[in-house]
């Protein structure tokens, strides 16, 4: 029996519209949950106030500024790194045999579990290099760890850009390298920026990585060589040891409203930036 | 005619890959003159135009054989500066592309890359050369707009004016009226004819009318040859090969 076009689409945009709803519902229902778990808890005393007992009672200050630098220095490595190896590869070499091996290689890289990464980094930069665990180890394990994801977020957008705004460039007298910095990393910067907020995302929530590498201390950092607890490793620590459930949704809380507040932010700088250009 | 030939093309061939798009040409581009180049597609005029400013390069399949003379220096030998080179000869695109950018950010992207950095300095440029390119008037109260928000044929100028901020010497245009109105096409013609006492000119059009108006030499290819080449006037009443008059009467292309 064959079912009329009509009632197809019909159930075609019904079953969509479902499985978009699901989803909706699903990111709503974890974060009204979280939130109205963890909101109660947070207070200026709770920001910026420094843990007692391990966290059971007073705030997480220390682990507020371990969330920030740690993502920030992983990402001040990671990102050169990464668009420099996605300008190569698109820019200055042809498709080879090479090329394609080094694209497997980062894809395979993108495809490991973090935690194989916090080992390394343990064995490599905490012991190899006695390093020890401080946010520089940490920042070098998640930057080896997101390194993947810029360059080939990176590539993508570079490849994206019109091959006749490259030839324009050359035309008016540009070197490939002038052509690079001013018209195809320019427009290639939105898909850039995408590639980092989904790295910085990765590193805020990770836990694993950063435990074997930049450890758990909940002392204020003063320095790269100092260790710190980032605001996802004190919540696993807290909710796992049964140190304070309380204070644990309160920073599960924090760190949703954290990442909310930076992807806001570099979309609306992005926006800005694309709004200067094309209007 | 030997001293004042801008450029000279020395039994030039190019190649894609192995598919030879030009074969042999020799050809001289009188100075401060427009010389038309005309053909069916696939003729080769594009290819012969591109490895004028050696823009041929970007493509890793493509060879070129043979000589082309710029003020009797051989382009093609491997020391010639090719970035040097594509600030002496500029080119003008089948399709306008803007860039992303405001109108004088465009203008002054030529400039700023030879170094040109003050305010007056650009402010003249930009002015002298929307000027030049019959452009100024429609848009000097929004030189810092996108220059994405222009028309197709004010874009098609603003590229041209683009290219003459770069003050070059030689002017290549890729079939640049194919996409527009007969109203921008006239005025780019207009452009053209009033720039020539500067600059000189190749013109590659598939419009044999525009190179009858326009161009005091032609040059007509077919399948990566040249057929002939001579003065506009005579290529148009007194072919001397059959195939060019065949082409220019449009029996056939």
């Amino acid at each position: 029996m064959r079912i009329p076009p009509r009632n197809t689409q019909v159930l075609a945009v019904t079953l969509l519209g479902a499985a978009t709803g699901l989803t909706l519902a699903i990111l709503i229902f974890v974060i009204v949950f979280i939130l109205s778990k963890g909101l109660p808890v947070i207070s200026l005393g709770f920001l910026f106030d420094n843990p007692r007992e391990m966290g059971k009672a007073g705030g997480i200050f220390p682990t507020l500024v371990g969330t920030l630098i740690l993502p920030l220095a992983a990402i001040l490595i990671a990102l050169p790194a990464g668009v420099g190896t996605a300008v190569y590869l698109s820019e200055y070499t042809g498709e080879n045999t090479a090329t394609r091996i080094i694209r497997f290689g980062t894809d395979c890289l993108a495809g490991i579990p973090s935690i194989i990464f916090g080992l390394f980094g343990f064995i490599f930069f905490v012991s190899t290099l006695k390093m020890g665990w401080c946010i520089l180890s940490g920042a070098l394990t998640l930057a080896i760890m997101i390194l993947p994801t810029i360059i080939r977020t990176a590539e993508e957008a570079i490849k994206a850009v019109p091959a006749s705004y490259r030839e324009v460039s050359c035309s008016l007298g540009a070197t490939r390298w002038e052509t690079v910095l001013k018209v195809v990393l320019p427009n290639a910067l939105p898909g850039i920026v995408t590639g980092v907020m989904l790295s910085i995302g990765r590193c805020i929530g990770e836990t694993a990585a950063v435990i074997f590498t930049a450890g758990a201390s909940l002392r204020l950092p003063h320095s790269v060589f100092d260790s710190t607890r980032t605001m996802a490793v004190h919540f696993y620590i807290l909710a796992r040891e049964g140190i304070s459930n309380e204070n644990a949704y309160g920073t599960a809380a924090v760190l949703i409203l954290s990442v909310l507040l930076v992807n806001s932010l570099s979309y609306w700088m992005m926006n800005r930036f694309i709004a200067r250009r094309t209007k | 005619m030997t001293d004042n030939v801008k450029i000279a093309t020395r039994n030039f061939s190019v190649f894609y890959g192995a598919a030879r798009a030009l074969h042999g040409i020799s050809l001289d581009v009188p100075a401060h003159q427009i010389l038309g180049i005309i053909g069916p597609a696939g003729s080769g005029k594009t290819a012969l135009l591109r490895a004028m400013n050696r823009l041929n390069d970007l493509n890793p399949d493509c060879r070129a054989e043979g000589q082309i003379l710029l003020d009797g220096q051989d382009i093609y030998q491997p020391d010639f500066d090719a970035v040097r080179l594509r600030k002496q000869v500029g080119m003008v695109f089948a399709l306008p592309v803007p860039l992303p950018m405001s109108l004088f950010d465009n203008i002054a992207y030529g400039p700023r890359l030879s170094g040109i950095r003050t305010r007056m300095r650009l402010n003249s440029l930009v002015e002298r050369s929307l000027q030049s390119a019959f452009l100024w008037d429609e848009v000097k109260d929004r030189l810092h707009t996108s220059a994405m928000r222009l028309s197709g044929g004010q874009q098609q100028r603003l590229c041209l004016a683009r290219v003459l901020a770069m003050e070059p010497e030689v002017i290549l245009l890729d079939e640049p009226c194919s996409g527009l109105d007969p109203i921008s096409t006239a005025r780019i013609e207009e452009a053209l004819i009033a720039l020539k006492s500067k600059y000189t000119i190749v013109l590659v059009t598939n419009n044999t009318k525009q190179a009858a108006r326009v161009a005091d030499t032609t040059a007509f290819l077919l399948q990566g040859e040249l057929v002939e080449v001579g003065p506009t006037d005579r290529i148009f009443t007194a072919p001397g090969d059959q195939k060019t008059n065949d082409y220019v009467s449009g029996r056939f292309g």
